[in-house]
């Protein structure tokens, strides 16, 4: 993966530009010493790093605005920052940019339960955003797994996901408006509490922009009404296409689960050994759950065990209890955790149609044996979005590189597949170079386009999601 | 008129055009203001491309009538969540509206509540821009964020940065059974109190509308048989504050219910102009008191208020306090409220980027 070099005359004016910064900003706010901007070298992504020019972490939206204004006057690229967990380097510096940290940004504006939404400052916490409601009985869908750290700016930036989403869609549809600094400083309010747009639908094409046209500030999104319960059914299968068959019978019948989690046998076999949740010993895997009062979850769970039921399941356990809920989540939820424990792993994002999925899944099989890598695959079944986990050794010379290369087969494959390359963790860099297999060089220039209006000097996050040769041209103008 | 057969004709058309373009799907004449401009229909662009009911997912081109997705969906039991209004009545029109039109103009009716807008269900689209190129973005999958979402900023878009050729659409089973509570007699500013604490339940209410004229209030509930009947019960009670409800079950008198809200009936066959105003729903009444409506309709559990009004009375001034925005959807030629001023530039950049020959539909989208 390569960066741009860092320009050499913004290089030169460091001082002259940290000067400038200091002066808009409480002397705490503005990082330049080489130990302290370290902390800002990289995001979840750890493999790439390097340290930015500076970090500064604005307090307020007006604050945003006066760096953002210094910056474009001075041409310093600025890379926005939430919490730094995107695993796609989303928010990698270069050594020329300043890092545009929200963090200190993390205020409850606004709580209105009549009309259904809560205004917050963008670098709060996902999580902490539900804990403002949640002691009234509500909550805010979007959930990734990362949410304890994550913030609502850097949800926006890669329209993130999360288990739920089945359900009740992604970031982008449970977003109703943002305050928005553009490059140039100037501040737009888009959306609000009210439905729709009366032009163009630029939240929509904000949300999933990695960082690239403005910098969020301010949030309004929707809330929900907890449901009155919810409780999960495991099931095992002795092969992924009975698994995969039994997904799509399910949805439809006109269930709507909040989840359909799916896991394959090495993945199984890693959080058996690491958590214990006494997964059954079989092929494929699915944990299906479902919400209402206890009658209708009864209902809607006998009706999907009468559908696995015709697939064969080798076990199929619902739950009867809040421990025994737990004990079917545990192995799913420490997924990640125990494929940690087997070594390093890249985290792949692909999206497939849900129809191609035992086929896809035989075909990582095959490459993860040609690359000799191993490959676990847990993940979101109900939409289609996979996680294949590749364990490589980032010790071992040329491991990384046949991890990248085995990745980038992977993603072609769900691309071919009628899929796409990421489908909730976001471009960034990861995945950059990749753009061309799913997106022809007009497609890409239809989106550069957009940045074009909304950042017509490219400084923002200008290194991210084009394939470096592919904007070439217009970063340099 | 112009009738291209082939996406490719449809570019070269494009590519090829001396004079602006009144882009239309099905007939229902469009919301441009008539102009010089040459007449493009996408009508010839028609048919499913893919449809996939285990995948909830439909492919189609962007010609086709809204009527066959209808059926095509129908009969494998699933629909289009975000109920689209048919504005032909309201409209005195007649026409074959189509799903490009429905995409062009974000078209979504009462169930927007809880499914989400038509820009919601847009899962991809190709387009020709005004360059006469065909673009792809998004795609089928229900979960994407490879690149910009231009497919919803395709969405309302109102043909200006693009003509629509095919789009992928994210669909849903038709449940068992719907039902709605009938609340009689609230003032609109009960109603509202009394659709939020509704909305604000868990007992998943799939649209909320009050309807003054007729004095009722209405409360979707739809699923499986039991859970509707169980919820109506819980529904009731929680509301019992406000008074009573009845519950009507029969399908067909819930259908004709729905449609005479999704459709603005009672505004069809009365003379003046037609607005919708978004608004917080809390704001709703007061929003059709400050336009001295001659009649409201709050929908989206007062969100969306239609309003009637006596023709050619601009609402606009009036509602200058009230947080939202009105676009008046029957009367003379287009009129929506105006964007802040830093997003109108940046509305009319992004049109010099897409159709930088001004090409399409001048006059729309302000
Ligand atoms: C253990 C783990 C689990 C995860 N699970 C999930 C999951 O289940 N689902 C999922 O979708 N993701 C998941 N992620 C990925 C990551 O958490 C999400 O992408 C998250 O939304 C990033 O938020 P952040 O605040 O950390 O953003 P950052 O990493 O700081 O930034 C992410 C992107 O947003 C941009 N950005 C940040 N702030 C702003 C702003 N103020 N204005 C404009 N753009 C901005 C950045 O430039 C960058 O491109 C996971 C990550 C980890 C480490
Ligand atoms: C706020 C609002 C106002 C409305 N006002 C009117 C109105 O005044 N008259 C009316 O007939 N309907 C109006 N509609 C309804 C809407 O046009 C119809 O519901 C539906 O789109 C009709 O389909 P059609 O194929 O007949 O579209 P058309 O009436 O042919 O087109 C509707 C709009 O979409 C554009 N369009 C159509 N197909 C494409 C395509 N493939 N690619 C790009 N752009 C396309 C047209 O240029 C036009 O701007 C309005 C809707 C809303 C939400």
């Amino acid at each position: 993966m390569q960066m741009p070099a860092p320009d050499a005359r913004v290089m030169a004016k460091k001082d002259h530009v940290l000067r400038r910064l200091m002066a808009v900003l409480p002397e705490d706010a503005v990082i330049h010493d080489p130990t302290a901007t370290r902390a800002y070298e990289c995001d979840a992504l750890t493999a790439y790093r390097c340290p930015p020019l500076a970090a500064v972490l604005p307090a307020s939206t007006a604050e945003v605005a006066a760096v953002l204004k210094i910056c474009h006057e001075e041409r310093v690229p600025v890379v926005p920052r939430g919490s730094g967990t995107s695993l796609a380097g989303g928010a990698l510096p270069t050594a020329d940019s300043v890092i545009l940290g929200v963090a200190r940004l993390n205020e409850v504006l606004e709580v209105d339960y009549p009309n259904r939404f809560i205004r917050v400052q963008a670098g709060r916490t996902n999580l902490s955003v539900t804990g403002a409601v949640e002691g009234d009985g509500w909550f805010y869908a979007p959930d990734p797994s990362s949410q304890l750290a994550c913030a609502i700016a850097g949800n926006i930036g890669m329209n993130s996901g999360g288990a739920h989403c089945l359900k009740y869609g992604v970031t982008t549809n449970n977003l109703l408006g943002v305050t928005l600094v553009l490059m140039d400083g100037t501040v737009v309010e888009i959306g609000g509490a009210h439905l729709d747009a009366v032009g163009y639908d630029w939240l929509g094409v904000i949300c999933g922009s990695e960082g690239q046209l403005g910098v969020v500030t301010e949030a309004t999104l929707r809330i929900l009404p907890k449901p009155e319960g919810a409780r999960p059914v495991l099931m095992g299968f002795d092969c992924s296409e009975r698994a995969g068959a039994c997904v799509a019978d399910i949805i439809r019948a006109g269930v709507l689960p909040v989840a359909i989690e799916f896991m394959d046998r090495p993945c199984i076999a890693a959080t058996e050994a690491f958590a214990g949740a006494g997964y059954p010993d079989c092929e494929a895997l699915l944990i299906v759950e479902v919400e209402g009062s206890p009658a209708e979850i009864d209902d809607q769970l006998a009706l999907i065990k009468r559908i696995a039921m015709a697939h064969d399941p080798v076990e199929l356990r619902e739950s009867g209890s809040a421990e025994e809920s737990a004990r079917i989540w545990l192995g799913r939820k420490s997924a990640f955790g125990a494929m940690g424990q087997l070594g390093d792993y890249m985290c792949l994002d692909g999206t497939i149609p849900v129809s191609a999925l035992p086929d896809v899944l035989r075909r990582i099989g095959e490459l993860s044996a040609e690359a000799g890598l191993r490959v676990a695959n847990v993940f979101h079944a109900g939409d289609g979005n996979m996680h294949p986990l590749i364990l490589f050794d980032a010790n071992a010379p040329g491991d990384l590189e046949r991890c990248e290369a085995l990745g980038a087969e992977i993603l072609k494959l769900c691309v071919d597949a009628g899929g796409c390359l990421t489908g909730e963790h976001g471009v960034g860099v990861e995945k950059r170079d990749l753009m061309g297999v799913q997106y022809r060089p007009e497609d890409l220039d239809a989106q550069m386009r957009v940045k074009d209006v909304f950042d017509p000097g490219w400084l923002l996050n200008p290194a991210k999601v084009f394939p470096l040769e592919v904007s070439a041209g217009r970063r340099a103008g | 008129m112009m009738r291209p057969e082939t996406e490719a004709e449809l570019a070269g058309i494009v590519a090829g055009a001396e004079r602006p373009l009144q882009i239309e799907g099905g007939g229902t004449r469009g919301m441009t203001v008539p102009g010089d401009g040459d007449r493009l229909s996408v009508a010839g662009l028609s048919g499913v491309v893919l449809y996939e009911p285990g995948a909830l997912t439909l492919v189609v081109r962007a010609g086709t009538p809204l009527a066959e997705v209808g059926a095509v969906l129908a009969a494998e039991g699933q629909r289009l969540a975000f109920e689209p209004m048919d504005h032909r009545r309201l409209l005195g029109r007649d026409g074959v509206p189509t799903i490009g039109g429905v995409a062009a103009a974000n078209v979504s009716g009462p169930r927007r509540v809880q499914a989400g807008a038509c820009r919601d269900a847009m899962l991809g689209v190709r387009f020709v821009d005004g360059r006469g190129r065909v673009i792809r973005n998004g795609g089928r999958v229900m979960k994407n964020v490879t690149g910009y979402d231009l497919v919803k900023l395709m969405a309302g878009s109102r043909g200006t940065l693009g003509v629509l050729t095919e789009l992928a659409v994210k669909v849903l089973p038709v449940p068992e059974a719907a039902a709605v509570l009938v609340m009689e007699g609230l003032t609109s500013e009960a109603a509202v109190a009394a659709m939020s604490a509704a909305l604000g339940s868990p007992f998943e209410v799939s649209a909320a509308a009050h309807l003054p004229e007729a004095g009722e209030t209405w409360l979707r509930l739809e699923g499986f048989a039991a859970s509707v009947a169980y919820r109506a019960g819980r529904l009731g009670a929680l509301l019992d504050r406000f008074g009573p409800a009845r519950v009507v079950e029969a399908p067909d008198e819930v259908a004709a219910m729905m449609r005479r809200l999704r459709d603005v009936e009672d505004f069809a066959d009365r003379p003046g102009d037609v607005w919708r105003i978004s608004v917080r729903p809390s704001d709703g009444p007061r929003a059709a008191a400050a336009v001295a409506a001659e009649a409201a309709i709050f929908d989206w559990g007062g969100g969306l208020v239609w309003v009637l009004v006596p023709e050619g009375h601009d609402i606009r001034p009036a509602l200058s306090g009230i947080a939202g925005h009105a676009v008046r959807v029957r009367g003379a030629g287009p009129l929506a409220s105006p964007e802040p001023a830093p997003l109108a530039a940046l509305a009319a950049r992004l049109r010099a980027e897409f159709d930088p020959r001004g090409l399409f539909n001048p006059g729309a989208m302000g």
